[in-house]
């Protein structure tokens, strides 16, 4: 298993851009935002809490094909399947890869965004802690939606349809403890919830992936 | 003989087209008969003549929930045990759920201008609806885009049980997002003793209208994706000989 | 020891059968070669044997954790070195002797050089090569030789002989002689599924024609 990890960091670190894409498009986003909202700090400091998630969301979607996607093509995928690694694990390990290179950049990157977007300094604790709670449930979820469109040619856009849905609650609870964090107000409650999305997710969605990966290989 | 014979296609196309025209006519009767008599039902002293649109609303509603419970279950058959009508009849309720959560939303927003001053509000109950509504449309997308029979019919059986769980989810986080105005008082049907027998009962025999409305619904496309099917494999076999 | 056995076998390929009540052994120090003409289901067959895909029919006995399957593609990342492709595979697999391999299938020139600037010869050499390291008794091979020079072919019947002596088997469908002494060919021509309903459906296509 840490075979596999070390290996899927060492490609997207040699391919380039598995680190930078994410994170460069997250500060577009970032930078978007007050140009169709205005530069007020009162209107962009309420809807900062919400258009961070939405924008780590959306950063985290666009390399989600990769997950499997380079290994259909050149047959490292059916040799996965045949390799004593259960195919389970090595769907969660590839979830984790994932998640290294695109959700523990876009945390780093957070706060620095958050600044952009005034979000009150009292917030940046929360959004950090609800991005490292959270995100690994959108990678894990990304996965489970980039096994089921592994094979197809252009399944770009039918995973977003897929992926997106699934979100919902993530983000709901995300943006929830961010923005009670920006109020003042106690987030422990939302914070809870978001945990047990991402531990569920966790446990559960590695076999639905894998099952759909067995499908597609077949 | 055991239930699971009429999983059979053979036997199912039988007793299907058996069943078919009294379904319908049963349909016909509910839908016709459930709205005709809702729209002679007197106004409401508060809500006007615009409280009839809850003879089409709630059961449409209620149709977009059962038709996606129906889905998981037909799921969970053709998962467990393989029957390949299971699966068809999963693909063919999915538009008809579609259009059932489509025609609660349009309604709900008809009548939410009046009622709300507003066409549309993120209220939990209409913003659930829309979240079904996007599981519907990755669901049939799934379908849709994966050519081997065999291979989308197992994808899109595990995509209905993570989306169920996760359409459930998303019903609750919701619910703690936003606590909403939809009222439940006067227009629920789980509070039927706030709702005069005037409207309850011509509200009844719509819903069960629009259940057998559905199941015709069902049998038709179900006996269509058959047919398909039986196509397609004379053809493969053609191809392949 | 046996290594794999196969008994009523029906395998499909885009939900219709294409073999059919196919059975054979294949035991230690085995070579089996299959033939038959193109589309008779040869690669189906071996997805089969490797658990890639389920058999419509039939049974497949092997011991657990026994088969390491080469096909055409070779599961070579471009961006990894030669050494480092095979190292990350013979991990995966618990397998040794990278190094082994490496000498046997000709490609230590060629270590340290990134795969993705190989050729097509030497991408399957590599390819070839990882079987070694898997350490599992039965190869499970389609078209092994495509895009192999002489030189290279004679090279892997020598590698294919070594692991039959040291106790493995080789099942594999190839349209050259290879010249390994004491292999088997099985002709799956009468085996070709005779179209006919078969009494449990599998795929959609036998359940609704």
């Amino acid at each position: 298993m840490l075979a596999l990890l070390i290996r899927d960091l060492r490609l997207a670190v040699r391919a380039g851009g598995g680190f930078g894409l994410g994170v460069a498009f997250f500060l577009i986003l970032s930078a978007l935002v007050p140009f169709g909202v205005g530069p007020d700090r009162a209107a962009l400091a309420p809807v900062a809490p919400g258009i961070l998630w939405v924008g780590a969301l959306l950063a985290c979607l666009l390399s989600l094909d990769r997950i499997f996607a380079l290994d259909h093509e050149d047959g490292s995928l059916d040799l996965l399947a045949t390799a004593p690694l259960p195919l389970e694990g090595a769907v969660a390990v590839k979830a984790l890869a994932h998640w290294i290179t695109t959700g523990l950049p876009l945390i780093l990157a957070a706060p620095l965004f958050g600044v952009l977007l005034q979000l009150p300094p009292a917030a940046m604790p929360w959004l950090i802690v609800s991005l490292l709670v959270g995100t690994p449930a959108l990678s894990m979820l990304g996965a489970f939606g980039a096994a089921l469109t592994v094979g197809l040619r252009r399944g770009g856009l039918l995973m977003s349809l897929l992926v997106l849905p699934l979100y919902i609650p993530t983000l709901i609870f995300g943006a929830e403890v961010t923005r009670r964090g920006a109020e003042g107000l106690g987030a422990a409650t939302p914070l809870v919830f978001l945990a047990g999305i991402t531990l569920g997710a966790l446990a559960l969605i590695p076999f639905a992936a894998s099952a759909a990966l067995r499908v597609n290989l077949r | 003989m055991s239930l699971w014979e009429y999983a059979n296609p053979v036997r199912f196309m039988q007793v299907s087209g058996r069943m078919l025209p009294w379904v319908a006519a049963g349909a016909v009767i509910g839908t016709v008969g459930g709205l005709g008599w809702g729209f002679l039902t007197p106004d409401d002293f508060r809500q006007g003549s615009t409280v009839k649109i809850v003879f089409l609303h709630v059961p449409a509603a209620m149709m977009a929930i059962n038709i996606w419970v129906m889905m998981l279950v037909a799921s969970l058959i053709w998962i467990i045990r393989r029957h390949h009508v299971s699966a068809l009849a999963a693909k063919a309720a999915a538009p008809i759920g579609a259009v059932m959560t489509l025609i609660a939303l349009a309604t709900g927003a008809l009548w939410g201008q009046p009622m709300w001053g507003t066409w549309w509000e993120w209220d939990p109950r209409l913003t659930s609806f829309l979240i079904l509504f996007l599981f519907y449309l990755g669901y049939i997308a799934l379908w849709s885009a994966i050519e081997d029979p065999d291979s989308a019919a197992d994808l899109t059986g595990v995509l209905c049980l993570v989306g169920s769980v996760f359409a459930l989810l998303s019903r609750y986080a919701v619910l703690f997002w936003s606590q909403g105005l939809h009222q439940g008082a006067s227009l629920s049907v789980q509070s039927g003793e706030r709702m005069s027998h005037v409207y309850r009962y011509p509200l009844y025999l719509a819903m069960i209208g629009f259940g057998l409305l559905f199941l015709t619904l069902l049998l038709i496309r179900t006996r269509t994706e058959i047919r398909k099917r039986r196509l397609a494999a004379l053809l493969a076999r053609e191809t392949r000989a | 020891m046996r290594l794999l056995a196969a008994e009523g076998l029906a395998v499909s390929r885009g939900g219709l059968r294409v073999i059919e009540g196919l059975g054979f052994t294949l035991d230690a120090g085995e070579a089996l070669v299959l033939r038959g003409p193109n589309g008779i289901g040869k690669t189906t067959l071996l997805r089969c044997i490797a658990g890639l895909q389920p058999p419509a029919a039939g049974s497949i006995v092997l011991a657990e954790d026994a088969v390491a399957y080469a096909a055409h593609a070779d599961g070579i990342k471009p961006a990894l070195s030669v050494a480092e492709n095979l190292a990350f595979w013979a991990r995966v697999f618990g397998g040794t002797g990278a190094a082994a391999a490496l000498r046997a299938m000709d490609l230590e020139a060629l270590a340290d050089r990134p795969a993705g600037a190989l050729s097509a010869g030497q991408k399957r050499r590599l390819g070839l090569a990882r079987l070694m390291v898997t350490g599992r008794p039965l190869w499970v091979l389609d078209e092994p030789t495509v895009s192999l020079d002489a030189a290279s072919t004679l090279r892997f019947a020598e590698v294919v002989r070594a692991h039959l002596d040291g106790g493995g088997a080789a099942l594999m469908a190839t349209h050259i002689e290879l010249g390994i002494a004491g292999a088997r060919a099985l002709d799956l021509t009468p085996y070709r599924a005779s179209g006919a309903a078969p009494a449990r459906p599998h795929s959609f296509n036998e359940a609704f024609a």
